[in-house]
């Protein structure tokens, strides 16, 4: 099936409680596919077109507000729209998915795949100090896969995940292995493990209030504090990477989602003609793998990051790096992508005659 | 009368409603929030409702409604509230679900949120503060400032060339299928604070009762963005605000 079909096929199977959506190229499936498998006649699960991005993103809030499993998905130009909306849930630090299968911008931009929104899912996005936990899937599976773990890590941390894909992964037939059905959490269960969650307020609690707002400064700095804390804790326990051919690598490539699905074959290349290339796949790019590819700094001569965009994951290479090997850049932008033999002239010309 | 005599419950002829707690209000002396918010949390208790509540504030003078009234609440982003309470209401059925905003949240940057909300005919109630002014903010242009009316960001009065027209979406919003009751109340006499609290326990039921989206408009007063007297302000409402917005029921299915 495409990714974005595993996406709501997982969806429901991980026993999700809303998804909130407005239509837009190249992830309209996601939705379409819902509406298609009427999950509330099964599960339960509320499936509500939106009048906008801004008014999804906002049903999203009021869901997990409530401690409900609850989620969006968009494109670029509609990902922009929501980011009001992704500042106060990060804020209110509520638990929820909002999938970007990326397009090639600025503006409308065009509706072939691009790699460009790494800045706005990794940086913030929106007004305030805030980080989205950021996945990178590469394949149908980890679409489907991804989708579970972010639910799991949103409950977690409380706090939202984004699944950072592009128009290829969603667009893509591949084989997938669906994750087992999980029931919805009940209201008790969500009493238990959500003891914020807005439910209606019984007369042995006080009132719960889902908000973001605090006029006195100290008390706005103590919750800045904490998400910062909070953001810590996730970079020490929840990166994820995946390493191809690095073991004896003289030169490494770094590449996310689809581009490292076509670095790899760029490796095999190289190799055959005796360049000693590997490859490291950041699957969570924020937390960013920054340990390993420090270590790998230590080891290679020199390093290529390959993008779909103008070179933006590169500055987190640089930091990781710290100048201590030459990290160069290849990327194509506004809806192309690179090819593998491209990436290897890359490779030759700008990392390994150096 | 003794003191003993008139603390004694038996003698009791009002009291405080337990749904409002004692938080002193931020509002100015003479808002009419504070009266809404009392009828509100009457409702609410009079309804055993509750554990069953969960409301939404906006962005506004109302943003700390929150404080005063024991129930569940989420604060929206600013116009956003239609939304919020669109998801709870749909993964929460059973629950009564409302929205409190003001002029220039649900009429202005929230406009997109409201009409659509109202008209797939969610199952919520929207309270309607109109006193056609930005309050928190100080006092600015709103979108139901009237013609003529001076605010700080239309200093020589409001004028159609500059400014455009007041909008009465109180009006638009009857014309949608998805409303099942839409109304416009005030709370500056007794019998005005009677028939509004009257509205809004419809609103609520009908919110119950799975009938569509119901509107309280409440025409009120701003006396501090307005720079008049409490008293001077509720005369002010009834001799320019109530020929623009006219009180009563503009549709009640």
């Amino acid at each position: 099936m495409k990714g974005n079909e595993a996406i709501a096929h997982a969806a429901i199977r991980c026993g999700c409680d809303g998804y909130f959506g407005y239509p837009i190229t190249p992830q309209s499936e996601i939705m379409e596919t819902l509406m298609e498998l009427e999950p509330w006649n099964t599960t339960g699960m509320v499936v509500l077109q939106a009048e906008s991005e801004t008014a999804s993103i906002n049903m999203v809030y009021g869901g997990a507000g409530c401690g409900k499993k609850t989620m969006t998905s968009s494109s670029s130009p509609g990902v922009s729209l929501m980011q009001e909306g992704l500042s106060y849930i990060a804020c209110a630090e509520l638990p929820c998915v909002i999938v970007n299968v990326m397009r090639g911008g600025p503006g409308l931009g065009t509706i072939q795949p691009s790699q460009a929104d790494y800045y706005q899912s990794v940086k913030g996005g929106g007004h305030g100090d805030y980080k989205l936990i950021t996945l990178a899937p590469a394949s149908v599976q980890e679409m489907a896969d991804h989708t579970v773990m972010a639910f799991d890590l949103a409950f977690k941390y409380l706090n939202p995940v984004l699944i950072l894909a592009d128009g290829i992964i969603g667009q893509m037939m591949e084989k997938v292995v669906l994750p087992p059905f999980q029931p919805r959490m009940t209201e008790a269960e969500i009493s238990e493990k959500c003891p914020w969650a807005t439910l209606g307020k019984p007369a042995n609690r006080k009132p719960n209030v889902i908000t973001s707002l605090a006029l006195q400064a100290e008390e706005m700095e103590t919750i800045n504090l904490r998400l910062q804390s909070k953001y810590r804790k996730v970079e020490e326990n929840e990166i994820l990477y995946e390493e191809f051919s690095c073991e004896d690598a003289d030169y490494l490539i770094i590449a996310f989602g689809i581009t490292a699905r076509i670095c790899q074959k760029t490796v095999e290349m190289a190799r055959n003609e005796g360049i000693k290339v590997g490859l490291l796949r950041p699957i969570t790019l924020f937390p960013f793998p920054t340990p390993a590819i420090s270590n790998y700094a230590d080891k290679v001569k020199g390093m290529l990051t390959v993008e779909m965009s103008a070179g933006q994951m590169v500055d987190d290479v640089r930091l990781a790096v710290n100048g201590r090997v030459p990290v160069e850049f290849y990327g194509r932008m506004g809806g192309i992508v690179p090819a593998p033999d491209e990436v290897l002239a890359a490779l030759k010309n700008k990392v390994v005659i150096k | 009368m003794t003191t003993n005599e008139i603390i004694n419950p038996n003698n009791l002829v009002y009291t405080k409603t337990k749904v409002m707690n004692d938080t002193p209000m931020h509002y100015c002396p003479g808002c009419s929030h504070g009266v809404v918010h009392k009828l509100i949390a009457e409702i609410i208790e009079e309804m055993d409702f509750q554990d069953k509540t969960i409301a939404i504030a906006p962005v506004g003078c109302a943003v700390f409604a929150y404080k005063y009234l024991d129930i569940d609440w989420q604060q929206a982003a600013h116009g956003r509230a239609p939304a919020v309470a669109t998801a709870i209401k749909r993964l929460l059925p059973d629950r009564l679900v409302f929205t409190y905003q003001g002029d220039g949240d649900l009429a202005a940057i929230g406009t997109a949120e409201t009409i659509h909300a109202a008209n797939r005919g969610e199952n919520i109630a929207i309270i309607f503060i109109n006193n056609g002014i930005y309050g928190m903010t100080g006092g600015q242009m709103a979108p139901t400032t009237l013609l003529g009316m001076k605010s700080s960001t239309s200093p020589g009065g409001r004028t159609v060339e500059l400014n455009g027209n007041p909008l009465d979406i109180t009006k638009l919003m009857a014309q949608l299928d998805g409303t099942c009751y839409v109304t416009r109340q005030s709370v500056h006499t007794v019998g005005s604070v009677r028939k509004t609290k009257k509205a809004i326990r419809q609103a609520f039921e009908n919110s119950m009762a799975g009938k569509g989206t119901s509107v309280v408009e409440v025409v009120s007063t701003c006396n501090s963005g307005w720079k008049l007297s409490p008293a001077a302000s509720n005369d002010w409402m009834v001799e320019n605000m109530f020929p623009a917005y006219p009180l009563g029921d503009l549709k009640n299915l």
